[in-house]
C-alpha cells in the first residue's frame, strides 16, 4: 500500500486526503441526510447515532450470511426505517419530547446492536465493490486513495433528489409546511402526523444506509465503537447545512477531511500528533456549535417548529 | 377563472345547538346569509361565534339543527367538504406557512395538488390569477417579510384562489392598522357588491360592522339575542345585545391628580430581535408619576422586544433605564427597591409557572422576603397560601382555589392572578403593561382598564403598550406611536386623529 511518501509530497496529501474525505463523508453525508429529512418536518431524532449502528451491524450480519454486500444495505435500510417509525410513534404521543426519546433510543439500540453485533466481532464480510477513479496514475498510493464506495455518489444523487422533493412536490412542500407551522399546515387539511411519519422513517433509511458503509467498507469489520459518535456529529451538521440538502452534502466533505486528515498524514509518514488530529471532527463540530448557536438570534433556514407538536 | 361567474351559494343554519361536555355552547342559532350579502356576527368572548362557524366549516358537527345550501339540506363532514361547497374562512393566527414563498403557500392550498408538480405551468395559472386580483402581492416573496396587513391580505388571495365564493373572517383585522383593515373589507365589501362574494365577518368592532356589513347577527352565551339591517341598529343597542346589561364605569377608580415628577426614564434603548437584527433603535421615553403613557402600534414593530427588555427577558445592546434617576436593571433586588411592576402579555407564558399554584405564582415576588420566608432559607407555605387566598379574594380571581395550577385557569383569570400579585407588594412606582385586555371579554377588560385607572390615580406612572388604539385613546394621558422600533409620533387622546395615528402606526412619517 505505502509507495514512497516522499515522492508524493504536498500533491499527495491533497490526494490522500481528498480521497479520505470521499470516503469519510459516507455516513455523515446520509445520516445528514436523514436528519435533514427529519428536521424539515418539525422532529428531531438523536437516534441516528444508534440507527447508523444498527445499520452497521445489519449490513455486516447480512452481508456475511447471504454474501451479498447490496443485500446487506437493503437489509440495513429496513431496519432503519423500523427504528425510524419507532422513534415517529414515540415522539407523537402527547408529551413526549423529541431529545429525550432520541437519547432512551440510543441506549436501547446500542444494547441491541451490541446483542446482535457480538457473533459478528471476529469475521469480514463481503464489501461493497469500489470504484476506481485513480486508475489514471502510476502511483499506488494515489490508485488506494481514489478507490471509492458507490454509496459516495448515491448519497450525492440523494442530495439533490431531496431537494427537488423539498421544492418541486407536493409531498415536499406538505414536510417543509408541517416542519415550519403545523397549526397552518393543519388549517390547509394536511395529515401533519402522517406527514412527519413518513419523513422520520425514511430518515431512518438514509441513515442506516450510512452505517452499513462503515462495515461494507475497507477494513469491513464490526466493533462496537465503529459509529464514533458520527450521528451525533451529523445532527450538528445539519444546523452547520442550515438544513438545506445541497449544503449538508459540502458539510459532510469538510467532516469526513477533518476525519480523514490523521490517517493521510500517517500514511504519509507523519506519525506524531495523530491523536489529535483524529480527534478533528470533534473539535470542528465544537467550533461549528459555538460558531451557529447565539441567544440572540433563530438560526437561519431552522424549522420554525421545530421539536414542537 | 370562469367559475368568478358562479353565484355564491344561499346558507342557512337553522336551530344549531353544540354542547362541549358540560358547557352549552350553542343552543338553538339560526344564521341565514343570502348570496352576496355582508354579514356580522357580534359577540363577547365565549358567545359562541367560533363554534358556530366552525359547525359551518365542518370543524364541529351541530348536536342538533341543520344546514342548508340553496334550499337542500346538507350535513358538511369536513373542512374539505366545505370547500367544495364554496365555503371557505381565514383565521384570526395566519395559516400561511412561514418560510414559504407566496407562490408556494397559493399552491399548497390547492385541493388534489400531483405529487410532482408542474411548476411552469402553475405558475402560469398563477400570474393569471394575480393579474386581475385586487391588490398586488410579488409571488416570489417569502411570507416571513411580509407586514401583517400583506400577510392578511394574501390569506384573502388564497381563498379566492381555491374559488371560495362564501368567506368566513374570523377577526381578520385584529392584526391590522385602521388602514389596512379598511383597504381589506373595502375589497371584499366591492367583491360582495359585485355579486361574487358573500362574507360573514366575525368581529367585535362595530365601526367595520356599520362601515361594511349588511346585516347582523348578535349573539351571547350561546343564544341569538338579537339582529338585523344594520342601517336600522345603532352601535349602543348592539352593545347592549351583546352584553346584556350597560356598561358602567365603577366610581371606585378614584379621580387624577396632574402628573407629577418624571419616574420611568428610558433612554437610547437599543436591542437586537430573535432573528439577530436591531429591533429597537434607541427609544427613548420618559413616564411621570401619576400618568398613563401608551404605546400604540401595530404588532411587530419592537413592543414586544421593549417589554422584554424591560422585564428583564431580553438584553439591550444599548441605552438605559432608569426609574426616579437611579439605573434600574431587572434584578429582584432593583425591582423591589424601584417598586417596579410588569404585566407582560401572554402572562401565562411570560410571568408565571403554568404547573405551580395560584399562590405559589401569587407568592413569586415576595417568597424571599419575611414572613414569606423564614430564617433565610425555610418557606412558610401557610402565609403563601393565606396571602394567595387575600389576593384571590381582593381581584375577584375565579375558581378561588389558591391551590389549582394556574394553568388551568381561564385568561382573564391569569391576567388578574398575575395583577394581583404585581399590585400587592403595597407601594408601586412603576407599572408596564403589554396588551393587558388581549383576548378577554368584556366585563374582564371593564375590571382590569380600572385598576389601570385606579393605579394611575393613585400616581403610579403606568406605561401601557396595546396594539388597540381604541383602548390606549380611552386611558392613555399621553400616546406614542411606534412604528419600525422607534417612537415616531406624540400626541394627547384630545388632539389625536386616528387616521393620521394609523398613517404613523403603518410606517408613512410625515
Amino acid at each position: 500500500m505505502q509507495s514512497q511518501p516522499e515522492t508524493l509530497g504536498l500533491w499527495g496529501i491533497a490526494v490522500a486526503l481528498a480521497g479520505g474525505a470521499m470516503r469519510g463523508s459516507i455516513p455523515y453525508m446520509f445520516v445528514s441526510l436523514g436528519e435533514c429529512l427529519t428536521e424539515k418536518s418539525g422532529k428531531i431524532n438523536l437516534g441516528m447515532e444508534v440507527i447508523l449502528l444498527m445499520g452497521a451491524v445489519t449490513a455486516f450480519g447480512v452481508s456475511d450470511v447471504t454474501g451479498s454486500p447490496w443485500l446487506g444495505v437493503l437489509a440495513a435500510a429496513l431496519v432503519g426505517m423500523t427504528l425510524g417509525a419507532l422513534h415517529a410513534w414515540l415522539t407523537q404521543q402527547p408529551s413526549v419530547n423529541d431529545v429525550a426519546a432520541g437519547i432512551a433510543m440510543i441506549i436501547f439500540g446500542s444494547g441491541l446492536a451490541f446483542f446482535f453485533g457480538k457473533r459478528f466481532v471476529a469475521p469480514m464480510a463481503p464489501q461493497l465493490p469500489l470504484i476506481d477513479l485513480g486508475s489514471w496514475s502510476s502511483a499506488g498510493a494515489i490508485r488506494s486513495a481514489l478507490r471509492i464506495s458507490p454509496l459516495f455518489f448515491i448519497g450525492i444523487a440523494l442530495a439533490f433528489a431531496l431537494h427537488w422533493i423539498f421544492t418541486r412536490t407536493s409531498w415536499g412542500l406538505k414536510v417543509r409546511a408541517a416542519g415550519d407551522d403545523p397549526q397552518a399546515a393543519r388549517a390547509l387539511g394536511i395529515n401533519v402526523n402522517r406527514v412527519r411519519f413518513i419523513a422520520i422513517t425514511i430518515g431512518g433509511a438514509l441513515a442506516a444506509i450510512g452505517g452499513a458503509h462503515l462495515t461494507l467498507y475497507f477494513p469491513g469489520i464490526w466493533s462496537e465503537g465503529i459509529s464514533g459518535g458520527q450521528g451525533l456529529m451529523a445532527v450538528a451538521l445539519v444546523i452547520f447545512a442550515q438544513w438545506s440538502p445541497r449544503r449538508c452534502l459540502a458539510a459532510a466533505l469538510l467532516f469526513g477531511g477533518a476525519q480523514a486528515l490523521g490517517p493521510s498524514l500517517q500514511s504519509l509518514g507523519v506519525n506524531g500528533y495523530y491523536h489529535l488530529f483524529n480527534a478533528s471532527p470533534y473539535l470542528l463540530t465544537l467550533g461549528v456549535m459555538i460558531a451557529t448557536c447565539t441567544p440572540h438570534r433563530r438560526l437561519a433556514g431552522m424549522p420554525g417548529a421545530l421539536g414542537r407538536k | 377563472m370562469n367559475a368568478l361567474k358562479t353565484p355564491p351559494p344561499h346558507l342557512e343554519a337553522c336551530g344549531i345547538s353544540k354542547r362541549f361536555g358540560s358547557v352549552q355552547a350553542l343552543e338553538d342559532v339560526s344564521i341565514n346569509v343570502q348570496p352576496g350579502s355582508f354579514q356580522a356576527l357580534l359577540g363577547e368572548n365565549g358567545a359562541g361565534k367560533s363554534t358556530i362557524v366552525k359547525c359551518l366549516m365542518g370543524f364541529y358537527h351541530a348536536d342538533s339543527g341543520e344546514i342548508r345550501i340553496n334550499g337542500t339540506p346538507t350535513r358538511i363532514a369536513s373542512p374539505q367538504a366545505a370547500r367544495r361547497l364554496g365555503l371557505g374562512m381565514v383565521f384570526q393566527h395566519f395559516t400561511l406557512i412561514p418560510s414559504m414563498t407566496v407562490a408556494e403557500n397559493l399552491i399548497l392550498a390547492r385541493p388534489n395538488l400531483p405529487f410532482v408538480i408542474d411548476w411552469k405551468s402553475e405558475t402560469r395559472q398563477l400570474a393569471d390569477f394575480l393579474k386581475q386580483a385586487p391588490f398586488q402581492v410579488d409571488p416570489h416573496s417569502r411570507v416571513s417579510t411580509l407586514s401583517a396587513g400583506q400577510k392578511q391580505k394574501v390569506e384573502i388571495l388564497k381563498e379566492l384562489y381555491l374559488e371560495t365564493r362564501l368567506l368566513i373572517l374570523d377577526e381578520p383585522t385584529s392584526v391590522l392598522t385602521r388602514d389596512e383593515a379598511d383597504e381589506v373589507l373595502g375589497f371584499i365589501h366591492r367583491l360582495v357588491k359585485k355579486g361574487e362574494l358573500s362574507a360573514l365577518l366575525i368581529t367585535h368592532k362595530f365601526r367595520e360592522v356599520m362601515a361594511y356589513c349588511d346585516e347582523v347577527t348578535v349573539l351571547r352565551r350561546g343564544r341569538f339575542v338579537g339582529g338585523g339591517k344594520t342601517a336600522s341598529l345603532d352601535v349602543s343597542g348592539m352593545a347592549e345585545m351583546m352584553m346584556g346589561e350597560a356598561r358602567v364605569r365603577n366610581e371606585a377608580v378614584g379621580t387624577r391628580s396632574p402628573a407629577g415628577r418624571s419616574v420611568l426614564r428610558i433612554e437610547g434603548l437599543r436591542a437586537r430581535g430573535d432573528n439577530g437584527l436591531e429591533v429597537l433603535h434607541g427609544i427613548d421615553l420618559t413616564v411621570r408619576a401619576g400618568e398613563i403613557v401608551g404605546i400604540a402600534g401595530v404588532s411587530g414593530n419592537g413592543q414586544r422586544e421593549l417589554v422584554e427588555v424591560i422585564a428583564g427577558q431580553r438584553g439591550a445592546t444599548g441605552g438605559r433605564i432608569s426609574v426616579n434617576d437611579e439605573d434600574h436593571r431587572p434584578t429582584r433586588a432593583m425591582l423591589r427597591n424601584h417598586k417596579f411592576c410588569t404585566l407582560p402579555e401572554e402572562p401565562l407564558k411570560n410571568a408565571a409557572v403554568a404547573r405551580m399554584t395560584v399562590a405559589e405564582n401569587m407568592a413569586f415576588g415576595v417568597f424571599d422576603q419575611p414572613p414569606f420566608q423564614r430564617a433565610g432559607f425555610l418557606l412558610d407555605r401557610k402565609a403563601i397560601a393565606r396571602l394567595g387566598r387575600d389576593l384571590i379574594a381582593k381581584f375577584s380571581v375565579h375558581p378561588p382555589s389558591p391551590d389549582a395550577p394556574i394553568g388551568e385557569l381561564s385568561g382573564g383569570n391569569v391576567q388578574r392572578a398575575i395583577l394581583a400579585r404585581e399590585l400587592s407588594s403595597g407601594q408601586v412606582s412603576v407599572l408596564v403593561a403589554a396588551n393587558p385586555v388581549f383576548g378577554l371579554d368584556f366585563k374582564a377588560v371593564d375590571f382590569i382598564h380600572e385598576r389601570l385607572l385606579q393605579t394611575r390615580n393613585q400616581g403610579v406612572a403606568v406605561l401601557l403598550l396595546s396594539e388597540d388604539l381604541d383602548e390606549l385613546l380611552e386611558l392613555a394621558d399621553r400616546v406614542l406611536v411606534m412604528s419600525g422600533g422607534m417612537i415616531v409620533h406624540e400626541t394627547t387622546p384630545e388632539k389625536a386623529d386616528p387616521a393620521a395615528i394609523g398613517r404613523q402606526m403603518a410606517g408613512h412619517h410625515s
